[in-house]
């Protein structure tokens, strides 16, 4: 087992880093409803840590955890090091941590340049005065700010739809203008919720690319949720594995693959 | 062919940002600056002014207040009567207690005021949203009436309730008070609205309008990438009662005179500047005085038609104006719920091919 404060290298030559976010002993209760049972793991710099398991299984509230959406009743959070006191989403946010949704959350009246400018925030902090009359640090965080964002909306490849309102784009680009904002914040952690539900095979190719090369280029931690088995094996370097609120496994995809809980929870197992 | 952008490049992003990419619409807002600074002073007159100059001026900028709250950060709010009339009756206290400062200084100060209270009765939409806020903002509204209305101090004890504007000064011109000249009222409010829609177009086309605009189109998202709603609810209450303060304070100062609160800042103007708002088009400043243009001058333009040209009772027209205002708000929430600014960005998408449309 490796200590968490060492980096090691993958054998395709990436290096992960030190841990950087840890999930300890969480228990997550909605009244009497246990959604998230005892589930310890961790995050490492620079690395692609999945989260899968059947529906149901409490994935979606883990990541809620993280992002500050929900309080866990038991354990705690440990960001860089040091234990996160309860917070509210936006101070998470503040910290460094961005998400995508599993249903879109975009801001549907606005442009696509002005949904990934938002994902700025945790870097634009020029005063209302400032702003009012577009001069200052205002005027010169605008330009700074865009010139990044831009760099951005290349990446993702959508220059094209720059100025579209968000509310007009099909559901391929809503998704990856999603990520545009996300990836804007340039976020320690980002969190990315089935960012391929609901796409086809070449769309989710497409997803899949982005997301490796987020990785490599920007060396972005991501810890995501997926279904697809196929895209979470391929792309993930640690999987944890979560049934009806448990952690059933957690390893490398191989070692996974061949936990025989995993298997059970997945292809059923017989009462006997 | 009318209206075109092809050729005019950017190259910077300074460029891009500005409030009129396209260099057409930037000589037409000049344009329109010329006229209103260099020309209009000169040819003004009394019935102008006050019948429909100086309300729209005013009731243009209460619109860009309002139309920051509820068409950009989309919290729904009723109390606008009652915001104009802190306002008012602040600007009233402020030119009385200290006469010799300037009323431009004590207008910007009202303006203030406002903000504060605006801000204070924003608390509760960080709770409720929608037509409850609608609900707790409507309270707002009585309660401030009833105060101003209740509390001798407010009327420094006159004997009428009223309040009356003083006369005051700017550079040695009479612009409140019986002796003013039409030139001079009118350039002081165009002023105000000038900075005042330069200041709310600069708002929102950068970070604190971002942020508004995602509290209205989404409001947990918006807290989860990062923005804290309180204070982004707050700052868009504080702005829009600002600019509602202002336009209160001249509504009062400068263009009435003489003010009895339950009269001239009632529930029916929160509506009116709200009409203007839906049908002008939230979330556009220039729909906002689109807006403001539209229900000032419809009710002139019907009157001198019935009354002038087709000689009908003056009472009758009145009773139709209102019916037409009416059924004109439901064709427009029906219609096009973007209001004027969207049939003004259709126009211009029609004339950008006119007339060769394929």
């Amino acid at each position: 087992m490796l200590d968490s404060a060492e980096s090691y290298t993958t054998e395709d030559g990436r290096t992960i880093g030190p841990v950087v976010m840890e999930m300890k002993n969480i228990t997550l209760r909605f009244g009497g409803v246990v959604a998230i049972q005892d589930i310890s793991f961790d995050i490492r710099e620079g690395e692609i840590r999945a989260i899968i398991g059947p529906n149901g299984a409490g994935k979606s509230s883990m990541l809620n955890v993280i992002s500050g959406f929900y309080n866990p009743q038991e354990g705690d959070v440990f960001y860089k090091g040091k234990k996160r006191p309860p917070m509210k989403p936006y101070q998470v946010a503040r910290q460094g941590i961005a998400r995508t949704f599993q249903n879109i959350a975009l801001f549907e009246g606005m442009s696509v340049l002005d949904n990934v400018m938002t994902g700025r925030i945790r870097q634009m902090n020029a005063s209302l005065f400032a702003q009012s009359i577009w001069k200052c640090e205002a005027e010169r965080e605008e330009v700074a700010n865009r010139e990044v964002v831009e760099k951005v909306i290349d990446f993702l490849e959508i220059q094209h739809i720059r100025k579209t309102p968000v509310g007009r784009l099909p559901y391929g680009l809503k998704k990856r203008v999603e990520l545009a904002r996300a990836l804007a914040a340039e976020p320690s952690i980002l969190l990315l919720d089935e960012p391929m539900a609901g796409m086809n095979v070449e769309e989710k190719e497409d997803m899949s690319r982005f997301i490796l090369d987020m990785n490599d280029e920007f060396g972005t931690t991501i810890a995501l949720i997926e279904h697809d088995m196929g895209v979470v094996m391929d792309l993930s370097d640690r999987v944890v594995v979560m049934d009806y609120g448990k952690k059933i496994g957690d390893g490398t995809p191989d070692e996974v693959r061949n936990n025989q809980a995993v298997i059970d929870a997945y292809l059923g197992v017989a009462h006997d | 062919m009318f209206y075109r952008e092809a050729g005019d490049f950017k190259t910077s992003y300074a460029e891009d940002n500005q409030t009129f990419p396209i260099k057409f619409d930037r000589y037409r807002y000049y344009f329109v600056l010329l006229v209103a600074f260099g020309i209009v002073p000169f040819v003004v007159n009394d019935y102008w002014l006050n019948a429909v100059l100086l309300p729209f001026l005013i009731y243009a900028i209460a619109a860009i207040g309002l139309n920051l709250l509820v068409g950009y950060c989309g919290q729904v709010s009723l109390g606008t009567g009652g915001f104009m009339a802190v306002g008012a009756y602040s600007c009233y206290k402020l030119m009385t207690s200290f006469p010799d400062v300037s009323i431009l200084i004590h207008v910007v100060l009202a303006g203030a005021i406002t903000a504060a209270i605006g801000m204070l009765f924003g608390l509760p939409s960080l709770r409720i949203k929608g037509f409850y806020l609608a609900v707790a903002t409507l309270a707002a509204q009585f309660f401030l009436v009833w105060l101003f209305n209740r509390v001798p101090w407010f009327y420094n004890y006159s004997a009428s309730g009223q309040i009356s504007a003083p006369e005051r000064t700017v550079f040695g011109v009479p612009v409140t008070g019986a002796e003013t000249s039409p030139w001079a009222v009118y350039l002081v409010c165009l002023v105000f609205l000038t900075i005042s829609a330069i200041i709310a177009r600069n708002l929102t086309r950068g970070m604190a309008g971002r942020k508004w605009m995602a509290i209205r189109d989404m409001d947990i998202a918006a807290e989860i990438i990062g923005v804290d709603p309180l204070r982004a609810k707050l700052s868009a209450f504080a702005v829009s009662s600002f600019f509602i303060g202002i336009s209160g304070a001249l509504f009062f100062a400068v263009y009435l005179g003489a003010v009895e609160v339950g009269e001239s800042f009632g529930i029916t103007k929160s509506f009116l500047v709200l009409f203007m708002v839906i049908i002008g088009g939230l979330g556009s400043i220039f729909g906002s005085f689109a807006g403001a243009a539209f229900l000032v001058l419809l009710p002139v333009l019907l009157k001198n038609l019935l009354v002038g040209s087709l000689g009908w009772p003056t009472d009758l027209a009145a009773h139709l104006e209102l019916i037409i205002i009416g059924a004109l708000i439901i064709v427009f929430l029906v219609a096009e719920p973007h209001g004027l600014a969207q049939l003004w960005r259709m126009a211009k998408e029609k004339l950008r091919l006119w007339p060769f449309p394929h």
